[in-house]
């Protein structure tokens, strides 16, 4: 059982270390996400559900939830109206014909779903520049969150694409599944995510 | 005999199939907002490793899904549906990714939950999120020879690697995921 402790040990450790590192970012005058509302619900209530609606989508589509690949068919769909020779000499587009499918309608419910709930919680924000950014940046800092918003989701989809899925195909699906490359991904997804917004926030 | 998700798989691009799309999409939305990952300092929390709540709600969603498809493979009501595992490009990929996140402070699936809530940035993530698929629709062709072939192992799955029954791995890593999760709830501010 001496591997057990030790892993336990390890896992106090890292977040009394953590504790530690976050209340001296914050007697240093950094910005803590602490500072702004958490969730609405108990994010094992939501976890729970998302689980359920799973089985749901198993059963009565056959298809595992995932969202980035949705972004990779509209743009195809707008390739297709721009430059439709383009589209037609590109791998990617031969071997995934842009058309609408199930997994782009997934994704055209989830801001309808989202108004839904935000409005029955009066959580409705209506602003282009996140408090929690304001409070880093500045508030004259729109174009360069706009910037920064695009360059992210450019690598997002990027990688998503090279790694197979996305938090929600991997993340959440594959890891589900036991596929090893979702778990390998998943744990990469958090690798560099935690190096980026460490340099953003707290250098 | 077909099983029902076989039937239900063959009316795929029906309208019955873009209808049920929908509404799974739109209940997904609503408890990514409800969960609060459609918040962006909520995301960032949790790269920044302040705010566990993407955590509980993942290692949650996976635990409950992992039993229940589980399960329901065993009765024969569902088929699995794996991505190849290819280390080279799901490390690769997965790093690049990551630092995207980092950026944009959404993922693919809660940016569209942020926009639903009201927060208008999201809208400059899926430019990108368009431009970087289009990018990689361009790189597609040079990548299947090279990045693509490094370290595939076809889809290959945990008790698989691992040489044991799926209903042992299934349990083992609900045991792991159930202990983590009692972890963080004791020991995270949030």
């Amino acid at each position: 059982m001496s591997a057990t402790t030790r892993a336990a040990g390890i896992v106090l450790g890292v977040f009394t270390l953590l504790n530690s590192a976050q209340a001296l970012a914050q007697e240093l005058g950094g910005v803590s996400s602490l500072a702004y509302p958490g969730p609405a619900w108990s994010p094992y209530i939501v976890g729970a559900l998302i689980g359920v609606l799973s089985w749901l989508t198993f059963y009565f589509s056959s298809k595992p939830i995932g969202a980035s690949s949705a972004y990779a068919i509209i743009a195809g769909l707008l390739g297709k109206i721009v430059a439709p020779w383009r589209v037609e000499k590109l791998l990617y587009y031969q071997e995934n014909k842009p058309q609408v499918d199930w997994s782009l309608l997934l994704l055209a419910g989830v801001p309808i779903g989202s108004y839904l709930a935000a409005w029955t919680g009066n959580e409705i924000t209506g602003q282009w520049l996140p408090p929690m950014w304001e409070a880093r940046f500045g508030e004259g800092t729109l174009l360069l969150r706009l910037l920064t918003a695009f360059a992210g989701g450019a690598l997002m989809a990027f990688g998503a694409r090279l790694a197979g899925g996305c938090t929600s195909g991997h993340g959440i699906s594959g890891t589900l599944q036991l596929s090893v490359g979702s778990w390998v991904a998943v744990i990469c997804f958090f690798i560099s995510g935690i190096v980026v917004a460490m340099s953003l926030y707290r250098i | 005999m077909k099983t029902t998700s076989e039937t239900n798989a063959s009316a795929e691009g029906g309208f019955r199939q873009l209808i049920f799309g929908l509404i799974f999409g739109i209940v997904f939305g609503f408890l990514l907002q409800k969960g609060g990952v459609a918040k962006y300092h909520v995301l960032m929390g949790v790269l920044l490793l302040e705010d566990f709540t993407v955590i509980k709600v993942m290692m949650t969603a996976v635990l409950v899904g992992m039993v229940g498809v589980y399960v329901m493979h065993r009765m024969g009501m569902v088929e699995f549906h794996l991505t190849p595992t290819r280390y080279g490009a799901n490390i690769i990929g997965g790093l690049i990714f990551g630092a995207g996140f980092g950026l944009s402070g959404y993922c693919p699936g809660t940016n569209a939950a942020a926009i639903g809530q009201g927060n208008f940035d999201g809208f400059a993530v899926i430019a990108g999120l368009m431009a970087g698929s289009w990018l990689f629709a361009e790189a597609s062709g040079r990548m299947k020879d090279t990045v693509q072939t490094w370290g595939d192992r076809g889809k290959l799955t945990l008790p698989e690697l691992l040489n044991l029954r799926r209903g042992t791995v299934t349990a083992l890593t609900a045991i792991v995921l159930v202990v983590l999760l009692v972890v963080v709830e004791l020991l995270a501010p949030r």
